[in-house]
């Protein structure tokens, strides 16, 4: 994916200021910045859920700014959105299942996924609403790659979240990257599971990207101060 | 023993009968949180396509179970894209446009059609049980509420498109970031809740006599069933229907008429002023 001088908002208020950045095949690209500085905005005008004003975005070339946010996720688009967003009311299988009728993928789609999450299986008959915060997580997670996506859209995954899950989401993101080549676009604040997974770290302030990192680079005590919290 | 039969019978046909004109409403409103207030002139539109059709020499059950859902589901398809999708989560605005609509749908056939009743007859005769003959119609009533009510089971529970619509009017942003497009799922929903108003109205048109205002008939009860149902579509049709067309069928054969509507209305009154979120915001609450 390539972005070129985003600019979006909330109706007359801008948010995004011109953001700029890349991300290759297989990569993964960590965003790190203070709460309200853009970066839940990026996500969700990268995924059309916010109307991008001014800029261009391209997947493989193709450019998508104009499409709409069902037709991106088509072209191989997958988003974890912040807070999960699972459907309260369906079971665990029918998150999954409707993931896999919104892709207009079969079935077997929801049995790849389950076996990258053995943690679902025995969960399948309860209502999304009535899991724990680490299992609606890793749900949202699962949910978004019934549809086998290229690149996915992660908003602060462990928020909230225990640390045992935590690592179990690190892993398996790892593990589909290797597995999959999956490439990941990750906003977060906690900065031990952005170096665990991030190739290179892209530092955003006032809706605009301002420097970037190694992920090695995150061991700098200053950048604590300056871009998170 | 045959008086508590037919009794019996008289209570099921009350109940099947606001099943039958509740249905439609409760999909729409269930779904999609719009009050269609031209619920009754969809059920009008149906009954009169179907009095049509039967005047083209198409038998009468094409013209129910066929014509009118379908021409009305069609109707519903053109209102949503035209009216209802430029309103959705502004429900008092969608309030005024359907009433609007619904004057204009009055006004409309009034013109056409002209103020004068027509209709169809009841077909399939009488029915004995017991002593007592009870009309065969009523009994088929009884069992199209039965199937109506699977039939939107099924629909909701196992099809792939009930699927998506329950998750898309549970969050509609991120069954897009799935891969669903919000519109269709809304218009498709909107157009089963008119093709189940044009049916109902045409199931009811041996029964009332068809005219341009017999929608204004059946609006009031079909909203206090929805509403005293609650959330769920089904549950919250059928829990209302069952107790409040039991309430009006008994208080009918013990009094008058007015007298069942008046307990009927009172009985939802007391019981939305106990659960003021309906039946199913008490029991029955992850039901569909």
């Amino acid at each position: 994916m390539e972005v070129d001088a985003l600019h979006a908002g909330y109706g007359r208020i801008g948010v995004l200021d011109g953001v700029s950045l890349r991300v290759g095949a297989g990569e993964c690209v960590g965003i790190l910045g203070h709460n309200g500085t853009g970066k839940t905005t990026l996500l969700k005008t990268l995924m059309g859920l916010l109307p991008a004003t001014r800029g261009a975005i391209r997947l493989d070339g193709h450019a998508i700014e104009r499409l709409p946010a069902h037709r991106r996720a088509r072209a191989g688009l997958g988003y974890v959105p912040q807070g999960r967003r699972i459907f309260p009311a369906l079971s665990v299988g029918d998150n999954l299942r409707f993931a896999a009728a919104a892709a207009g993928v079969g079935d077997g789609a929801v049995d790849a996924a389950l076996a990258d999450f053995p943690e679902l299986p025995r969960l399948l008959g309860r209502p999304g609403g009535a899991l724990s915060g680490g299992e609606q997580q890793l749900l949202a997670l699962a949910r978004a790659l019934v549809a086998r996506p290229r690149l996915l859209l992660l908003d602060e995954p462990t928020e909230g979240i225990q640390p045992s899950i935590v690592q179990a989401m690190a892993e398996r993101i790892r593990g589909l990257r290797a597995a999959r080549g999956l490439s990941v676009l990750l906003v977060e604040q906690n900065l031990d599971f952005i170096r665990a997974l991030s190739d290179r770290v892209l530092l955003i302030q006032r809706g605009r990207i301002v420097r970037e990192l190694p992920a090695a680079g995150l061991d700098d005590p200053a950048l604590e101060h300056e871009f998170i919290g | 023993m045959d008086l508590a039969l037919a009794v019996g019978l008289q209570v099921l046909t009350g109940v099947a009968v606001l099943v039958i004109v509740s249905l439609g409403l409760a999909v729409v409103f269930g779904m999609m949180r719009v009050i269609n207030l031209a619920h009754g002139e969809f059920m009008m539109l149906g009954a009169f396509a179907a009095v049509l059709a039967t005047g083209a020499g198409l038998s009468l059950w094409v013209a129910m179970l066929l014509v009118a859902p379908v021409a009305v589901g069609l109707f519903g398809l053109v209102v949503e894209r035209l009216v209802i999708r430029r309103l959705y989560g502004r429900m008092v605005d969608t309030m005024l446009a359907t009433w609007g609509l619904s004057l204009a749908l009055v006004g409309g056939m009034t013109m056409l059609a002209g103020n004068s009743v027509s209709g169809v007859s009841a077909p399939l005769g009488s029915v004995a049980v017991g002593g007592f003959r009870t009309s065969g119609y009523e009994l088929f009533l009884i069992g199209a509420a039965v199937a109506l009510s699977l039939g939107v089971w099924v629909a909701l529970r196992f099809t792939r498109w009930g699927l998506v619509a329950r998750g898309t009017m549970q969050d509609a942003e991120t069954a897009s970031a799935l891969g669903v497009a919000p519109d269709r799922v809304y218009a498709v929903t909107f157009a089963a809740g008119a093709a189940l108003s044009g049916l109902a109205g045409a199931l009811l048109a041996p029964l009332s006599g068809v005219v341009p205002t017999m929608g204004a008939a059946y609006i009031a009860r079909a909203f206090i069933t929805v509403i005293t149902g609650g959330a769920a579509i089904l549950a919250g049709t059928l829990s209302a229907s069952g107790l409040l067309g039991t309430v009006s069928t008994l208080g009918t054969f013990l009094s008058t008429p007015v007298l069942g509507e008046v307990a009927m209305l009172v009985v939802a009154v007391v019981l939305l002023r106990l659960l003021p979120r309906g039946i199913t915001g008490r029991v029955l609450r992850r039901a569909l």
